[in-house]
């Protein structure tokens, strides 16, 4: 773990918008009748607002004349240590070679995919380019055991906790093997250990969930203090945060002190809605000082920066601060497969972001100056993660389908009787008409009806 | 026409006022009001022309933003990108930004402005990009929209309509596809459209628009891109068509089919597949209103007929075809000659698999064939 000393770069937004307010006062302590105001007394006491001070100057926040909240980052875009008083990252060369090819996995999955859905052969998908830093270098900052919910651009998240490129082809193609038995739309990945939930099609409903996990995580880690404690991860965009629930769940979260990481990727569009459009404070991470939850903004394209901010944040959270961390990016993919973003944003304003910078790209400007990357190297590691993509994608493609009696279980804990009787209906139709259906695409064909 | 009866009397009231008073303008037709898709499709015999679901939506939208300047349209999507189902296109170039509003994404509180504005006195149109999202507003249509009117002594009229698409669509799973006709039939103070083919997307969408009720229009994505014939009158700006009107898509004296939405198209292709399999004349009742429920069509027919079967794509329980053969049952029990069928949805959440998502909702197959066994043919 790093000393708080080399983290000085690091610095969470206070709680409140002024930081000499002591604002935690008895947290504790709910009941708020101790709280009157003295007589003679400078500040307020009403129990809605403890501490403020009195003042004749009728003045109105305007928040267009404070500064905007500072963005953190180690890096700058050519992959050099902004503050070269500080020592590098704290991360061994493995991890960081780990990282970037986690990265570049996704975003060759990426390319990959999106033209296999063009074609026809799946019937959507969902890229994250621009956004693979934010993902990967937040999910190395988690434990295995904490707990993650996801929204659905993320596939760096899974990457990086372990998802193979198995898991991602079982899932776009619903085949056999993947865990959610096909059932679900393309993306909508979902992992048991690591735990990641499975995606929510409809927008923020992961983020009070997040919050009630988190609560849940706390206080089984309370009650066994022989195991290390978890926090809940919870990604979402900024187009997800003008939905109402993002305010419950931050609100809940800061009430009830949840070990919870709240992860918005600020990629400046929502589908063709630009953030100019979708609010007008400062950015979304604003709104986390609104609620008393310590806030990081930080440079989403700075893989570093976010691991940084993440680990940091994992510490705060498990000591009872929700965080609030707002990756600011720039989405180059169309929203998804069934997106044309060039009918409302300049081709030009795009190429100009892959150009110019790109948390892949970034990462490893920085790992040539370490001498750890070479062009010979990038291209093997292109070359050879593009097959193993074809090759997963062609054995995914082919896979059977899962077994037959997925049509049935699931919707309740217990299979009701009726669809017990419509599984024996099945099985004596297949039974008595082999010619008709073909069940060999069918893991276990009719024994996959047991 | 039953929905008068249905009525609460003060919206009787109100809507009785709303029509001796003119407020908006007698819907003039400048140059521009002509809508520019109106030049699409190809000129048949007799003026009929060719026009997809999508376009006669556009051209009610248009239209009504063009004759009631109280009229707006708010919703994701809706201005710059068209709409995410490109139903929107060209209003905001047409009617200019303070009418053609794209909002954050906040279902709960674009609609809730809808809602508000309504109340105020403008007639909002808010398009939710499918009525799965309006899950997370529905506290706004049945607490707010629905109720206010009644709460407020019948004073404070909510002239708000509701539209987007309903009901499955292909390959989008179980969050995806839904049909929300019964939930939103189910509450009183709403009004709950849903149309199947161009005329009755343009007819009910205006009659909506123009209804001083909040109602909620259920359109279906699978028929956005589907042409159908309109007739001249249709074309016409004037052009509405009544709330809690069925329509007999096809008269036959066997049986009656109710059904609503994109099921109608399905089951008049198993009409005709049952006459020329079976010689059974079977008569289709487009239903094209959830609520007021257009009881007396379905009675008359059923009291010719003697045979009912109710086909529609929500799910089984609960549903739009439990309230019909409910209905039946205390209103023309003595007509029948058969226990009424209903043809639905699966009771599963709608899997991804396109072959049991097929299975899932009823087919043309499913409707001849639970036909046939009514009728014993």
């Amino acid at each position: 773990m790093r000393s708080r000393t080399t983290m000085k770069g690091l610095r969470m937004v206070n709680r409140g918008l002024n930081a000499r307010v002591p604002w935690r006062i008895g947290t504790a302590q709910r009941w708020g009748s101790t709280i009157s105001q003295r007589p003679g007394s400078d500040r307020v006491h009403f129990p809605g607002a403890v501490n403020s001070k009195f003042t004749t100057d009728m003045s109105f926040i305007k928040p267009s004349d404070l500064p905007a909240i500072p963005t953190y980052r180690v890096l700058d875009s050519d992959g050099e240590l902004v503050d070269k008083t500080r020592g590098p990252p704290n991360v061994s060369d493995k991890e960081v070679l780990t990282w970037y090819k986690n990265m570049l996995t996704v975003s060759i999955m990426d390319v990959v995919m999106f033209e296999a859905q063009r074609q026809g052969r799946l019937s959507f998908y969902m890229v994250s380019a621009g956004e693979e830093g934010i993902a990967v270098g937040s999910a190395a900052a988690l434990t295995p055991d904490d707990v993650v919910f996801a929204q659905y651009r993320e596939a760096g998240v899974f990457q990086q906790r372990g998802f193979t490129l198995k898991n991602f082809m079982s899932q776009l193609f619903a085949n056999c093997n993947d865990t959610g038995n096909g059932r679900n739309m393309p993306v909508h990945y979902g992992q048991n250990y690591p735990r990641i939930y499975t995606i929510s099609s409809p927008l923020a409903t992961q983020i009070p969930q997040a919050s009630g996990a988190a609560y849940a995580l706390k206080i089984q880690d309370s009650q066994n203090p022989n195991k290390d404690p978890r926090v809940v991860a919870c990604y979402f965009g900024e187009g997800a945060a003008s939905e109402g629930d993002f305010h419950a769940a931050l609100n809940i979260a800061a009430t009830r002190s949840c070990p919870v990481i709240f992860l918005c990727r600020n990629n400046g569009y929502a589908i063709s809605t630009p953030t100019l459009e979708q609010y007008r404070g400062d950015g979304i991470a604003s709104r986390g000082v609104g609620y008393g939850i310590d806030t990081i903004r930080v440079d989403g394209n700075d893989v570093f920066a976010v691991y940084e901010a993440m680990q940091e944040a994992r510490k705060r959270a498990l000591t009872g601060s929700p965080v609030l961390i707002e990756a600011m990016s720039y989405r180059v993919s169309h929203h998804s497969t069934s997106d044309d973003s060039f009918a409302y944003r300049a081709r030009v304003e795009v190429e100009d972001w892959k150009r110019r910078d790109n948390p892949i790209t970034r990462l490893r400007k920085w790992l040539e100056k370490k001498g750890l990357w070479s062009e010979e190297q990038e291209k093997e590691a292109r070359d050879s993660l593009r097959a193993a993509v074809l090759k997963e994608f062609g054995e995914a493609e082919k896979e059977k389908k899962p077994p037959l009696r997925n049509a049935f279980t699931d919707v309740y804990e217990d299979v009701t009787e009726e669809a017990q009787e419509q599984m024996k209906e099945l099985r004596r139709l297949l039974e008595e008409y082999p010619e008709e259906y073909d069940l060999r695409p069918y893991k276990d064909g009719i024994k996959g009806l047991d | 026409m039953a929905s008068p009866r249905l009525f609460r009397p003060a919206a009787r009231l109100l809507s009785s006022r709303l029509a001796t008073t003119p407020l908006r303008p007698a819907f003039a037709q400048s140059a521009c009001a002509q809508s520019a898709l109106r030049a699409r499709g190809y000129a048949t015999e007799g003026g009929v022309k060719e026009v997809t679901v999508r376009d006669a939506l556009n051209e009610a939208l248009a239209e009504e933003l063009e004759s009631n300047q109280k009229t707006f349209i708010l919703g994701e999507e809706v201005a710059q990108y068209n709409g995410a189902y490109k139903v929107t296109r060209g209003l905001l170039d047409r009617f200019g930004p303070k009418r053609v509003i794209d909002t954050p994404i906040t279902e709960a509180g674009f609609c809730g402005i809808a809602v508000g504005a309504a109340l105020a006195g403008l007639h909002p149109i808010c398009e939710f990009m499918t009525f799965n999202f309006a899950m997370q507003a529905i506290d706004q249509i049945i607490n707010s929209a629905a109720k206010t009117h009644y709460m407020s002594g019948g004073i404070q009229p909510c002239n708000v309509t509701f539209r987007g698409p309903n009901g499955f669509a292909a390959g989008v799973a179980a969050q995806h596809s839904q049909d929300y006709s019964a939930w939103y039939g189910s509450i009183p103070g709403l009004k709950v459209v849903s149309p199947w083919s161009s005329e009755d997307a343009k007819g009910l969408l205006k009659a909506a628009i123009r209804d001083p009720n909040p109602v909620v229009v259920l359109e279906n994505e699978l028929m956005y891109g589907q042409a159908f014939p309109m007739s001249e009158a249709a074309q016409k700006s004037d052009f509405v068509l009544p709330i809690g009107k069925a329509k007999i898509e096809r008269p036959g004296k066997d049986l009656t089919i109710v059904s609503i939405s994109r099921c109608v198209g399905q089951s008049l292709t198993a009409a005709a597949e049952l006459k020329q399999k079976y010689g059974v004349d079977a008569e289709v009742i487009n239903l094209r209103s959830v609520k007021p429920l257009d009881v007396e069509t379905i009675v008359a027919s059923l009291k010719k007929t003697g045979r009912l079967m109710v086909v529609e794509s929500g799910y089984p329980m609960f549903g739009l075809s439990s309230e019909i053969m409910a209905l039946s049952m205390e209103y023309g029990f003595d007509y029948l000659t058969a226990p009424a069928v209903r043809v639905t949805g699966a009771e599963v959440p709608t899997p991804y698999a396109a072959g049991l998502e097929t299975m899932a909702f009823p087919q043309e197959d499913t409707i001849v064939n639970q036909a046939a066994k009514l009728l014993r043919v």
